[in-house]
Order: structure tokens, then C-alpha cells, then sequence
């Protein structure tokens, strides 16, 4: 009675192996399409970010960060940030991780604020996803790849895959809390006056909600950010291979340069997410 | 259930047939068996669901300010919104104009909502995402009325709840008062039938609350809507009701007009309530006081102020400083004088000595011994000494006298029933 008796077995890994194998012979069509779709959207960004004269970069986030963040320090601190990066020589690789980042953040923003809606409405829907999307937080997040790779094989597009699934959580619960959120009351006066169902959804609840919104794209931006270190594992370029190869080589220098790189785009990220979500604020008092 | 008033425009506008809210599951089934009869308490004991509206049956006539009064827990705001189906009766009829709204479908109900009913919200239920203009012109808006046509309407009811210069500020700028003027507003633009209003002016201070009251009957008079009016404030209740409804744990336990409730509460209930309303028992000072036409402040001069009190046409006004604390009373004889006999002098010096003066919590009974030896108004003051408001003597007279009234009454009925 020592030893956790072995009948009592249950081959749940041998049962999602097989539930993989199935999904690779009869769907791989499918799952090509997609990775062609998410290989397509990710190649103009990227060649887009790298064509454009990094002067213009700087110049652009920092216009943007200054709009945001209502002083102009801010705006001279962030583009200051990204010269940085460049003179530490990681301005290609930057400008890949970037990409994979806009497309895992555009493709999880598409898919998961139309969920958190649909979660806030029907509690059905919400019963079933909230423990899943615990799931989808709780997990270590190395374990993405492996379906990713099977997918897709090596490459951007398992990655920004595993980054998708990994980073869309906070958005759909945030959007689900904001449209919760909004005061019964001001619903029921717009259904008072005779709104639609998606009058009640377009003109109240989701614009209210668009504070809880916002601060749910700065966390998905920022998750995305740092799953696609991780997923540099799996064959995506961009600062995350950096880090892993001065890791393999054991190379002290290299390895804290890309990570400062990494340190300084998430910086730059969340002040000009988190500046636009704070903005949202109604009322003067 | 008494109906024992009828009113003089016999027009039905809505009519309320047996209508049932029971909230819990299977509450439907709830209707068809014994526990019907059964009290509240039994019946949530038995199948844990809470009646909230109990076989309610009354009607309100057009042009009528119909007032329903309980106290929270009654289901008097539940009973309102089953009239716009904001909450779904769970058996009994509602015609409005003569048609089964239960019986509509979601589309006929949104046009009933969109071109008959508007609805005002105790906590006002303003869109906070929006500018008070963009509040007023929902109801249009969600109509599909241009642009330029719904903020011109909308222009003009600001206009009359008095908000002209707010039509740019969110509501969440607007005090509490100035943002159930924004609720008013917006249920007037659409030019209902019939307007409900639950609870509208209870989140609102005592003395803007009376002054909302009198702007709605003012509003009123001038609209002619049919409104129907959910309070727990039986003052108010009889301050601008045509007809009350007294509601009890969901049933409604009389109707009639202010003077009936009155004079015939109809069971111990809404007597006790009718009693706990006697003016002078429970009239504060603030309630009964008003604003003065002017103020004098000190920083204003002595001939500065003769010149007011000369324009507004008055004997006398009170002098505050600028905190707002009361300095006295000045009148304008006074003022004269010192001005031929001195010529330059402190506005202080005109100030009436030993001036009666009484805190807003003071209860109008208390009030009466003042009333008897003040020369002047009676300023209402705070603790620190702010002006509040002033009470005229002839305000407490006249309360006395009802209270007379009201005690000799109270002593035959005592009589009566001991006889």
C-alpha cells in the first residue's frame, strides 16, 4: 500500500497522441491553410517593419508614445529606447520579434474580444470557457509548442501559433468583466428607451467596457511578448533565438545585450498600451 | 383592493389585470396550485422563490400623475418595469391604449418603447459615455432620427429642464440634481405618452428634491403626460399625485386621490403610514424653508447694498460673508438712515441686533415658539453657522394650523371608535 497502485492507470497521453495523429491525417489541409494565412499576414509585417528607414520608426513611436502619453518626455524617453536597441545592434532582430508580436496580438485581439462578448451574454458559454481558459493560463507554457510544431513545423508560423493561445486569455476575461461591469441600471435605461439587443451591445455596453478592453490588450501584448522568447525554440527568429544561443554558448554578453533588447521594447509596448487604456476615463470627477 | 376614485378624464391609458411577478424557478407552476393564498414568507420558506408582485390590478387614466408608494421590499419598482416588460410578469395582463403588451413580440416592443413609454431611473441611469446632448437624443437616435433633427430637439428640452450652456459635459460633471434634469430631458425628447418614473427624485438632497418636485408639476401642467410616478415618500406621494396606489408585500392595498388616503385610510397600514406624515411631527426646519430672493455679502457696501434691496423691492435681506456663514440681517431703513446720518461706514454696523435663528434639523414643531415673537424670516442655519435657507413665520403658522386640524380630527376618530 506503498506505491500508488499501477491498474489504476489512465493513458491520458497516449489518448491525446492518438486524438493528434487523427487530426494530423484528416485535417492537415486545414492546418496548412491556416499556417499559410498566418505565414502570409506575418511576412508583410515583417518585410514592412524592415523596409521602413529606422528613422522613421523612432520618429513614430515616439510621436505616438508622446499622443499617449501627454508629456513629451515620454515620447523622447520611448524613441530614445529604440535608438538604444539599435546601437546595441538588435534592430533586425527587434523588428522580427515586433512582427510576430503585432500578428499573434491583431489575430488574438479578432478572436478573443468577440469571445469575451459572446462570454458576457451567455452563461453557458461562460461556464464552459472560464475553466478553460484557467487551463490555457495555468499551463507551463513550453507545452504549446509541442502541437505547435506538429501543426505547423518549425518555423514563425508555430510560433506565433503558441503565442496566440498563450496570450489570448486576459483579453477575453477583461472583455467579459468590462461588459459585465456596466451598471445594470444603464443598461436597463437603454433598453427603456427601446434599443436593440445590439443597440444595447454597440452604443452602452462594449463602449463602457472599452477601459477593462484596453487594459486587456496592454496584458495580451505584453504575454505575447514574452511567450515569443520562448518561442524562439521552435525555429522563430528574433531576439528569443538570441537569448537561446548565447544560453547554448554560454555567452554572458550576448545574451544580456538581447535580453536588455527585450526589457526595452516591452518597456515601450506597455506605457503606449497602458497610456491609451487610462485615457478612457469618463466624467470629471 | 378598494378603487374608490375615479378620476374626472374617465380615459383609460393603462390598465393593470391580475399581474403576477414571481422570481425562482418554476414560478409558473406556483400560480395553479394552493400556495396562491399563502403568504409571502410561507411561500419562500415552501419553494424558495419570492413573490415580488402579487394579482395586481389598477388603471390610470390619460393626463394622470398616478403614484405608486411603498416602502422598499413592496415590489413597486418591480411592478413598473413589468409595465415596459424591463422585467417579465410571470401571469396577468397590461394593456396599454387597450393592447396585451405581454403578448407582443420583441419588435412590437421596441416600438412601444421607442414611440409610447419613456422612463426615468432612481439612480438616473445616464449613458456616462456620453455628452449630456447624446443622452437627451438617445431615444431619437435609437428611432434612427437624423443627426441635426434629434440634437435640435434635444437642444430644446435642455432648454426648458433648465441645462442650456451643459449640452457638451458628460453627465458624471453634472451634479446629482442637474443629472436627473439630464433623466427628465431625455424622457421628455422623444414626446412620449406615457412616462414612468421610478423612484425619480429619492437619490436627491431634501431641498433639491422639492424643488425637482415642483419643476416636474410645473413640467406637467404644461405636457399634460401620463405618468407613472414609483416613490416610498408618501409626502411626495401626495405632494404631486392626482391618485395613489399604496402597495403593501406586492399588493396594492388602496387607491385613491391625496385627500382620501387622508382622510380614509382605508386599513391600519396606510394609517400608520398617514399618521408618520403629520406635518409638524416630522417636518424638519430645511424641509419647510426656501431660498430668499437675494443675499447681501459683506463685501458688497452699504450703498451697494441699499440699491439691491431698492431693485428687488424688499424691507429686508440677510448679510452672509464669504464662507457663506450668516452675519445678520439688514433692513433697508436701517440702511438709509445710517447713510444720511454717517455717510461712509461698515455695512456691519446696519446689522439688526438679537436675530432668531434655528439649525435645519430643528422639527417645525419646535419652530412654533419662535414664530410667535420673530419680526423677520427665520434664517436656517447649519452647524457651522452657513445659511442655509429662510423660514417666513407665516410658513409655521400655517403648518400649525393643520396640525390643529389634524389632532382634532385624530381625537373624534378616537372617539369614535371607543364609542
Amino acid at each position: 500500500m506503498v506505491e500508488f497502485p499501477a491498474f489504476i492507470h489512465i493513458p491520458l497521453a497516449e489518448w491525446i497522441d492518438a486524438a493528434m495523429a487523427w487530426l494530423l491525417t484528416n485535417f492537415a489541409g486545414f492546418f496548412d491553410a491556416i499556417g499559410d494565412g498566418i505565414l502570409f499576414a506575418l511576412l508583410r509585417i515583417e518585410r514592412f517593419l524592415l523596409w521602413l528607414p529606422w528613422v522613421v520608426v523612432v520618429v513614430v513611436v515616439g510621436i505616438i508614445a508622446w499622443r499617449a502619453m501627454r508629456v513629451w518626455w515620454g515620447g523622447l524617453l520611448m524613441a530614445g529606447f529604440l535608438v538604444l536597441i539599435g546601437s546595441l545592434g538588435y534592430w533586425d532582430l527587434s523588428m522580427m520579434t515586433l512582427a510576430i508580436i503585432i500578428a499573434a496580438v491583431i489575430i488574438s485581439l479578432a478572436l478573443g474580444i468577440p469571445t469575451g462578448i459572446v462570454m458576457a451574454r451567455n452563461k453557458t458559454v461562460e461556464s464552459v470557457l472560464r475553466p478553460v481558459l484557467d487551463a490555457m493560463q495555468t499551463m507551463p507554457s513550453f507545452v504549446y509548442l509541442i502541437p505547435a510544431l506538429m501543426f505547423f513545423g518549425l518555423g514563425k508560423v508555430p510560433a506565433v501559433f503558441a503565442t496566440i493561445i498563450y496570450a489570448m486569455p486576459p483579453v477575453i476575461r477583461l472583455t467579459d468583466v468590462g461588459i459585465r461591469q456596466v451598471s445594470h441600471e444603464v443598461i436597463e435605461a437603454a433598453q427603456a428607451f427601446g434599443s436593440s439587443a445590439r443597440q444595447v451591445l454597440f452604443e452602452v455596453q462594449i463602449p463602457l467596457a472599452i477601459p477593462s478592453i484596453m487594459v486587456g490588450v496592454n496584458q495580451t501584448t505584453m504575454m505575447a511578448l514574452a511567450m515569443v522568447v520562448i518561442a524562439s525554440m521552435i525555429g522563430a527568429r528574433g531576439l528569443g533565438l538570441e537569448v537561446l544561443l548565447s544560453i547554448n554558448r554560454i555567452e554572458v554578453g550576448r545574451g544580456f545585450a538581447a535580453g536588455l533588447c527585450i526589457v526595452l521594447l516591452a518597456i515601450i509596448i506597455d506605457r503606449i498600451t497602458h497610456a491609451l487604456g487610462s485615457r478612457q476615463e469618463y466624467g470629471l470627477t | 383592493m378598494q378603487n374608490n376614485a375615479v378620476s374626472a378624464n374617465g380615459e383609460t391609458c393603462i390598465e393593470v389585470k391580475g399581474l403576477w411577478k414571481i422570481f425562482g424557478y418554476n414560478a409558473g407552476e406556483l400560480l395553479d396550485g394552493e400556495l396562491q393564498s399563502a403568504s409571502k414568507e410561507t411561500i419562500l420558506e415552501k419553494t424558495s422563490c419570492v413573490v415580488a408582485v402579487r394579482g395586481i390590478s389598477f388603471e390610470v387614466h390619460r393626463g394622470e400623475l398616478f403614484v405608486i408608494m411603498g416602502l422598499s421590499g413592496s415590489g413597486k419598482s418591480t411592478l413598473i418595469r413589468c409595465i415596459l416588460r424591463l422585467i417579465e410578469p410571470t401571469a396577468g395582463e397590461v394593456l396599454i391604449n387597450g393592447e396585451d403588451i405581454c403578448s407582443y413580440n420583441a419588435k412590437k416592443l421596441i416600438e412601444l418603447r421607442r414611440y409610447t413609454t419613456s422612463m426615468m431611473f432612481q439612480h438616473f441611469g445616464l449613458f456616462p459615455h456620453r455628452s449630456v446632448i447624446e443622452n437627451v437624443a438617445y431615444g431619437l437616435k435609437v428611432r434612427g432620427v437624423a443627426k441635426e433633427e434629434r440634437y435640435q430637439k434635444a437642444r430644446e428640452v435642455i432648454a426648458k429642464v433648465g441645462l442650456k450652456g451643459w449640452e457638451s459635459y458628460p453627465p458624471g460633471a453634472l451634479s446629482g440634481g442637474m443629472q436627473q434634469r439630464v433623466g427628465i430631458a431625455r424622457a421628455l425628447a422623444t414626446d412620449p405618452e406615457i412616462l414612468l418614473m421610478d423612484e425619480p427624485f429619492s437619490g436627491l438632497d431634501p431641498l433639491i428634491r422639492r424643488q425637482m418636485q415642483d419643476e416636474l408639476l410645473e413640467i406637467q401642467a404644461e405636457v399634460q403626460k401620463t405618468i407613472l410616478f414609483v416613490t416610498h415618500d408618501l409626502h411626495e406621494a401626495l405632494k404631486v399625485g392626482n391618485r395613489i396606489a399604496i402597495m403593501r408585500d406586492g399588493e396594492i392595498i388602496q387607491v385613491g386621490t391625496p385627500e382620501e388616503v387622508i382622510t380614509a385610510p382605508s386599513d391600519g397600514y396606510v394609517r400608520q403610514f398617514v399618521r408618520d406624515a403629520s406635518p409638524s411631527e416630522v417636518l424638519t426646519a430645511s424641509s419647510i424653508m426656501e431660498q430668499p430672493h437675494i443675499l447681501l455679502y459683506e463685501w458688497q457696501g452699504p450703498r451697494a447694498a441699499l440699491d439691491i434691496l431698492g431693485s428687488a423691492d424688499l424691507d429686508n435681506a440677510f448679510l452672509v460673508n464669504r464662507r457663506g456663514k450668516l452675519l445678520g440681517l439688514v433692513r433697508i431703513s436701517c440702511l438709509a438712515e445710517l447713510i444720511q446720518r454717517k455717510g461712509s461706514f461698515s455695512i456691519l454696523e446696519a446689522l439688526e441686533p438679537d436675530l432668531l435663528t434655528c439649525t435645519a434639523d430643528m422639527l417645525v414643531e419646535d419652530l412654533f415658539p419662535l414664530a410667535a415673537s420673530a419680526r423677520y424670516p427665520i434664517p436656517v442655519l447649519d452647524d457651522a453657522g452657513k445659511f442655509l435657507g429662510e423660514i417666513h413665520t407665516s410658513t409655521i403658522l400655517i403648518s400649525m394650523i393643520q396640525e390643529r386640524e389634524e389632532a382634532a380630527e385624530k381625537e373624534k376618530e378616537k372617539v369614535e371608535s371607543d364609542g
